[in-house]
């Protein structure tokens, strides 16, 4: 399989110099933006606004920004439970990821899904997914609708249209590598040539084991994808110009031949696993080294100041000050919004289409009923 | 004897499934498998986004002949075979459903449907809610359920009971040619994911079955059907069971004149319980036959919802047939004791009226 960091057809040099300006300045207001959100989501936790399990994506942003500008927007993604930054940067409203996590009924999924469940069908996103892996299944089948699609269909479920080319973006931890269903849905992927990345976000550590002590190859990742004949390729996730340009041809090849691939993206997440890890498993140094050499924002930042004169210190400062307020208007938001109503919300999304019996508005729902709720739509005794 | 009107909305079908089938053979009898085939080719020549997936389901026909002749029909890209990864093409099936296709997935049996289990258990029923209501999952996914014959510990599961504890899914079990068609085709139009549970024992079962020029046969969820009429009990079951409490109802009719309802509920979820207590209205007596453990099983959920909704109708404290609460044994010997057989059933009918 293709060696490190090798783009895998002849390509034009530096993809990225091809994008204008503002695609750049986008970039990185797509980050700051992650960067801003999770740390009041840290603080909303801390306060206990926010429950449960709740993984944030600080250092990470490079790596979610820069797989996406190389895809079109309606091209189909699913990913994990470390999943903020991907609705952020499809195009989520901050205040309905963070109403989600405050378990509001403004929340994307009216609250019934939390932080690892962040889903959006208008922008394409299918899901964060909480048990390790699994989404790598429905990354497979989310690929071979698309396929389905071109080849059986002939016409675009959505609109009726002829159908596009599409590729389905499929995100992992390192941690899933070790999982029986990634193995499985790779297969398929490369039995029946399913258009579908499947996208490592390999940040060194599967909760508190290191990639070394967790699974095989982990120096060479592409190994794995080398058993399924895929082709397999491991880039850098923290500079988000190198990540565009080698990601890009693979994404293009994917769509124009309708195949999979396998990417190793090397990333490192600066916060904890989730709210709860005292990180006893690596230093402070090791952290500071990303924070403060290797941070993707501050690259891209220095990037754009410096070699493309398209950003002032003043602009930039403006830039963070604004993405802090729209922030802060999300946190307000979240904090201000109504909790869902068991009686309406409690029984509602069970089924697209409840039989009588099943049904919040029918005389009997299944199962003990709720004596709280009596006389409620789903409860009480009849 | 209930009169029919107590049971309307649960109207007799001619019913009939081969020489140990009482209900009269009507003029096209077909096998259960052929049914199940009618099904799924009616349903996919009206319907591109429906494929079906499994293992040995296109060039080898089906591992029991089920999709016989499909490949031919659909082609390979509708027909799909899989490797070995129940956890891989159920979860692609999840993929494909939310995206906007119709899967059909078949397991050879469901007792592999459990190296699958977190992708239909944890992903297929919850996603409609996790998403707050935008991504539906409206897969079918079918197979053998229950015990095939001398096929030992792993492979016999009856996975109803298991299953069932999830909300999200809608459970259909026929115990018959015709409803094996009629639920079906309705759970590949449902727009909620459907676990459809055959037999393995019951493929070869022939029964008359409406030819599709008659128009589609589609079988509503969550209503009963009265298989057999008497007042002296009522015998509760679903899938492959059914047969055996219609064996036990003829011979309580024959050998001791006792008659009994019979209702087969044909869908766990929906579940019927009206027309239960209907029935109850005139008996008074339950017994519930599952092929299933008897701990925390369908059968016991019956009696649960029975005793908390129509306690006051009851003469006798309600009765469960289930299997033997051991794994599976291979003996045949074993084995056949092992299930709801009909001397359970008769026994349990007896106790139930007061006989020793």
């Amino acid at each position: 399989m293709t060696a490190v960091t090798t783009a895998p057809r002849s390509i034009p040099r530096r993809p990225s110099a091809a994008l204008p300006d503002e695609a750049l300045l986008r970039m990185l207001r797509d980050m700051q933006l992650i960067r801003e959100f999770e740390n009041r989501t840290m603080q909303a936790y801390q306060q206990a606004k926010i429950g449960g399990f709740c993984h944030v994506y600080t250092g990470q942003e490079a790596l979610v920004v820069g797989t996406f500008a190389s895809v079109n927007h309606d091209d189909p993604i699913v990913t994990a439970y470390r999943d903020h930054g991907h609705a952020l940067a499809r195009g989520m409203s901050p205040r309905a990821c963070m109403a989600e996590m405050f378990g509001r009924a403004t929340g994307c999924a009216k609250g019934k899904g939390g932080s690892m469940h962040m889903f959006d069908k208008p922008n394409h996103l299918y899901g964060g997914h909480g048990i390790v892996g699994a989404q790598t299944a429905l990354g497979a089948g989310l690929a071979f609708a698309v396929k389905y699609e071109l080849e059986v269909l002939g016409r675009d479920l959505a609109s009726g249209g002829n159908p596009k080319k599409r590729v389905a973006l499929c995100y992992l931890g390192d941690g899933a590598l070790n999982q029986g269903c990634l193995h499985e849905a790779m297969n398929l992927a490369g039995l029946w040539s399913l258009p579908v990345i499947f996208i490592v976000e390999n940040n060194l550590y599967s909760m508190g084991t290191s990639i070394h002590r967790g699974t095989t190859s982990a120096d060479d990742l592409t190994k794995k994808a080398a058993a399924y004949e895929i082709d397999g390729f491991s880039f850098d996730g923290m500079d988000i110009l190198s990540l565009y340009d080698n990601f890009k041809p693979v994404a293009d090849a994917c769509r124009d031949d309708q195949k999979p691939a396998f990417v190793d993206i090397r990333t490192y997440r600066y916060k904890g696993h989730s709210m709860s890890d005292p990180q006893k498993y690596r230093t402070r140094e090791e952290v500071e080294e990303y924070e403060s050499k290797r941070d993707s924002i501050a690259m891209l930042a220095a990037h754009l100041m410096r070699d493309r004169a398209c950003l002032s210190e003043d602009a930039w400062r403006a830039m963070q000050d604004e993405l802090a307020e729209i922030v802060r208007d999300a946190v307000k938001f979240a904090d201000e919004s109504p909790w869902p109503d068991p009686k309406a919300e409690l029984y509602s999304d069970v089924m697209v289409s409840p039989h009588p019996r099943m049904s919040p508005s029918g005389e009997y729902v299944e199962g003990a009923c709720n004596p709280i709720l009596e006389g409620q739509p789903g409860g009480g005794e009849r | 004897m209930p009169t029919l009107d107590l049971i309307t909305e649960t109207p007799l079908h001619p019913y009939a499934s081969g020489a140990d089938f009482p209900g009269g053979a009507g003029p096209r009898p077909i096998q259960f498998r052929e049914a199940l085939r009618e099904a799924m080719a009616e349903e996919m020549r009206r319907d591109p986004r429906i494929f079906l997936m499994g293992e040995e389901v296109a060039e080898y026909n089906g591992a029991y002949k089920v999709s016989q002749g499909m490949l031919d029909e659909f082609g390979p890209k509708r027909i799909i075979d899989s490797p070995i990864s129940e956890n891989g093409f159920a979860g692609l099936a999840v993929g494909a459903a939310m995206y906007g296709l119709r899967p059909i997935i078949e397991f050879m049996s469901w007792s592999f449907s459990l190296v699958a289990a977190d992708q239909i258990l944890n992903n297929v029923p919850k996603m409609l809610y996790m998403s707050g209501g935008q991504w539906g999952c409206p897969v079918v996914f079918r197979g053998n359920d229950g015990a095939g014959g001398q096929l030992g510990s792993t492979h016999s599961w009856a996975v109803e009971g298991l299953f069932s504890n999830v909300p999200g899914v809608k459970i259909a079990i026929p115990s018959n040619p015709y409803d094996a068609k009629g639920l079906l085709k309705t759970a590949i139009r449902d727009d909620d994911p459907v676990f459809f549970l055959e037999s393995e024992r019951m493929l070869g079962d022939k029964a008359h079955v409406p030819a599709p020029e008659d128009g589609d046969l589609l079988v509503p969820f969550g209503e009963a059907a009265l298989r057999s009429v008497g007042d002296a009990c009522t015998l509760v079951s679903f899938g492959r069971p059914v047969n055996f409490c219609l064996e036990a109802a003829a011979d309580l009719r024959e050998k001791e004149g006792i008659e009994v309802d019979v209702l087969d509920m044909r869908t766990i979820r929906p579940l019927d319980i009206d027309a239960i207590i209907r029935s109850l209205r005139t008996t008074s007596r339950l017994v519930v036959v599952d092929q299933c453990w008897p701990f925390a099983s369908v059968a016991s959920e019956v009696v649960a919802q029975v005793c908390e909704r129509a306690f006051d109708l009851l003469d006798h404290q309600p009765l469960r047939v289930n299997s033997d609460d051991v794994p599976t044994p291979y003996s045949k010997a074993l084995e056949a004791e092992f299930l709801p057989h009909k001397g359970k059933i008769v026994a349990a009918v007896r106790k139930t009226l007061g006989y020793t």
